[in-house]
């Protein structure tokens, strides 16, 4: 196939705030997701990092359909994904998946694990009570669970298998990309380990696409082939996982992976690690630097990405 | 050799039910920690980190109790002190802080006010000294606009300006021992990193002793001078913070670090499979037989 999997144009999220405004009656709007676009290509995962309310979320739920767009076009295989041609949420759900970071929230406590995988395949017309069973085996064993656990119920896993049940439920129907948002930032250190390589044979084995949201930024430079990294509603850098570790641009960003603990580096040495700020084009500004909140209830100046490097894009407006 | 200022010696405590220990929880835990010293204490969730910190601070509540050993503060065992006397103790000489911030802070009342009852408190300062002091607290802490933020209530301010109001509040009274359990880690990175150097240069300056207790050993690796790792309620291995990232004795440390991915070792040696401890491990309950705690070199201190 030519072309992204899935391509996101000029997405837009905004939520009434509740009291009114501070000049008066006019309904105030929180921009949580504001006019953010990527591409998602097949086989790759690309990870969104940022600090918490940057819009990482409601990005990802717009993707999966939980959350509706004020703007913007969300494609799979060049199929609008959201909108008046936006297909019903069971053909969505065949190309679409998402894994929590708190899998017990996903699962129902009343169904056995067989139950809550069996459910998809029969609302996608799997009849067959053998292949449904095959197919639930079959599963488990991909997250490496056993199929005599099947019968049992949510409150009777670990953690970190309640974690691969959520994988398995994502993965039984299929779908081409899935989207995990902090799959491991609720699990103990051995348990993320298990999980995390259990993420990569998974992508490999199935060629899934990812987009995952981690606020652990080792995790994302450990799976990550891209990252997006956003700053209130905005990406202001974009690119491949060694641009954004190893020659960020953006004021954030390098703040960002300036503030990551190191073990075996003191803060002071790795302070002493961060180069110099790249050169800007000339006539370009960085949109922020990261120091000052923006205002998230008015539209932002205008700037846009600018290439670097091949693949490697930053927001950047012009200088006055 | 300096004395230690906390001395625990094989602490034991656990589930106990009419004087029976039902449930053994910390299973002989010993370390010291040197006047100004900043140590670590590094774990999985329910190796004993917060059960120790809780013994020390006199907090353990039923039904769990310490069932041996000795708790030395300036050579002083606190297990032997009255309610009375370790109340005192507490806020005054140690002082802790947790990983949420809200729990700790009284809701109603403005955090200059709490801040400044410290000092009226365990000082005996009047109420109008005892409010300038929350002030320059609060300047310390690096809170900007402090006398505007010192009328804020907890609510009113950010997970991480609260963490700042905890450890001005921790600082006060100018504690020999801070104990800081998990303090960052509902903390986006950026502040967690800001929170971090506050505690290292404010302890520094003031030659406070630092028990810092995380499940991030990345964490405790850029504020503590020695780290011990906590195993199912057992120290396993204890060493120099360097010297245990890069000589590991212990298996459960080794798989540990192994576990971990390490920035910046993807672009070096390409992507490796992370360690998965249960398959190099074959029987997780012989883990704690062995214990490598490398005998602290005599000048000790900040090394
Ligand atoms: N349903 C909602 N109603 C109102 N505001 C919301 C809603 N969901 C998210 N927000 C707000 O939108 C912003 C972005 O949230 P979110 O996408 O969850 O951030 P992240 O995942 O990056 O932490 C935050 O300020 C959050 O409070
Ligand atoms: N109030 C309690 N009653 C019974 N067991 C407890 C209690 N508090 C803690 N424990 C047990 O003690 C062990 C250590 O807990 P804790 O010190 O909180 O671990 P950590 O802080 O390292 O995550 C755990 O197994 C936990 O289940
Ligand atoms: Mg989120
Ligand atoms: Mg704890």
């Amino acid at each position: 196939m030519s072309g992204p999997l899935l391509r996101v144009d000029d997405l837009h999220v905004r939520f009434p705030v509740s009291g009114a405004g501070l000049l008066g009656s006019g309904r105030r709007m929180l921009h949580a997701v504001n006019g953010v676009s990527f591409e998602l290509a097949k086989g790759e995962c690309l990870s969104i990092v940022g600090e918490s309310g940057c819009g990482k979320s409601t990005t990802a739920l717009s993707i999966v359909g939980l959350q509706e767009p004020t703007k913007g076009t969300i494609r799979y295989r060049d199929q609008p994904l959201n909108g008046a041609d936006a297909p019903s949420r069971l053909q969505r759900a065949k190309a679409v998946q998402m894994v929590f970071q708190d899998p017990y929230a996903s699962l129902n406590p009343r169904q056995s694990i067989h139950t809550s995988l069996a459910a998809p395949l029969r609302l996608h017309g799997v009849t067959s009570a053998s292949e449904i069973s095959d197919r639930v085996e079959v599963m488990l064993n991909s997250v490496g669970l056993t199929p005599d656990q099947a019968k049992r119920y949510p409150h009777e896993f670990s953690g970190g298998q309640r974690q691969r049940i959520g994988i398995a439920r994502a993965l039984i129907l299929e779908p081409e990309v899935v989207v995990l948002d902090e799959p491991v930032s609720a699990l103990d250190v051995s348990i993320r380990a298990q999980i995390i390589n259990l993420l990569l044979d998974l992508q490999e084995k199935f060629s899934l696409s990812y987009l995952m949201i981690s606020h652990d930024l080792s995790v994302v430079e450990h799976m990550s082939d891209r990252v997006l990294v956003m700053y209130f509603g905005q990406i202001v850098e974009e690119g491949g996982w060694q641009d954004i570790f190893e020659a960020p641009a953006h004021p954030y960003t390098r703040r960002l992976i300036a503030a990551i603990p190191k073990p075996g580096f003191s803060s002071d040495e790795m302070a002493q690690k961060t180069d110099p700020t790249p050169g800007l084009p000339s006539g370009r500004g960085f949109v922020s630097d990261g120091s000052n909140a923006p205002d998230v209830f008015v539209a932002p100046a205008p700037s846009e990405l600018v290439e670097f490097a091949p693949g490697h894009r930053v927001r950047l407006s012009p200088a006055d | 050799m300096t004395e230690a200022l906390l001395d625990v010696r094989d602490l034991r405590l656990g589930v106990v039910q009419k004087r029976a220990t039902l449930h053994a929880i910390l299973k002989g835990v010993s370390f010291q920690i040197l006047p100004g010293e900043a140590y670590g204490l590094v774990g999985e969730s329910g190796s004993g980190k917060s059960v120790t910190s809780l013994a020390i601070m006199g907090l353990l509540g039923k039904p769990l109790s310490v069932t041996g050993g000795a708790l030395l503060f300036k050579g002083q065992n606190l297990l032997d002190l009255s309610k009375r006397e370790m109340r005192r103790l507490r806020g005054n000489r140690i002082a802790m802080i947790f990983q949420e911030p809200m729990t700790a802070l009284n809701p109603l009342a403005t955090v200059g006010r709490q801040i400044a009852e410290m000092y009226m408190l365990h000082q005996g300062k009047g109420r109008q000294e005892a409010q300038e002091l929350a002030i320059e607290a609060l300047a310390s802490v690096r809170v900007p606009n402090p006398d505007r933020r010192a009328k804020d209530y907890p609510h009113q301010m950010s997970g991480g300006l609260r963490q700042r109001v905890m450890i001005a509040m921790a600082l006060a009274c100018d504690p020999d021992l801070l104990i800081a359990d998990e303090p960052t880690t509902a903390l986006d990175v950026t502040v967690q990193a800001e929170v971090l150097r506050l505690i290292k240069d404010l302890c520094a300056e003031r030659g406070t002793a630092v028990l810092f207790i995380s499940h991030d050993l990345g964490v405790i690796a850029s504020i503590c001078q020695r780290v011990g790792v906590m195993y199912a309620g057992c120290l396993v291995e204890e060493n120099e913070t360097k010297a245990l990232f890069q000589d590991p004795r212990h298996e459960y440390t080794r798989g540990l670090l192994g576990a971990l991915p390490q920035l910046g070792s993807r672009s070096q040696n390409g992507r490796r499979r992370l360690v998965d401890i249960d398959s190099i491990i074959a029987d997780r309950s012989k883990l704690t037989e062995t214990s490598f705690i490398v005998p602290r070199r005599p000048q000790g201190g900040q090394a």
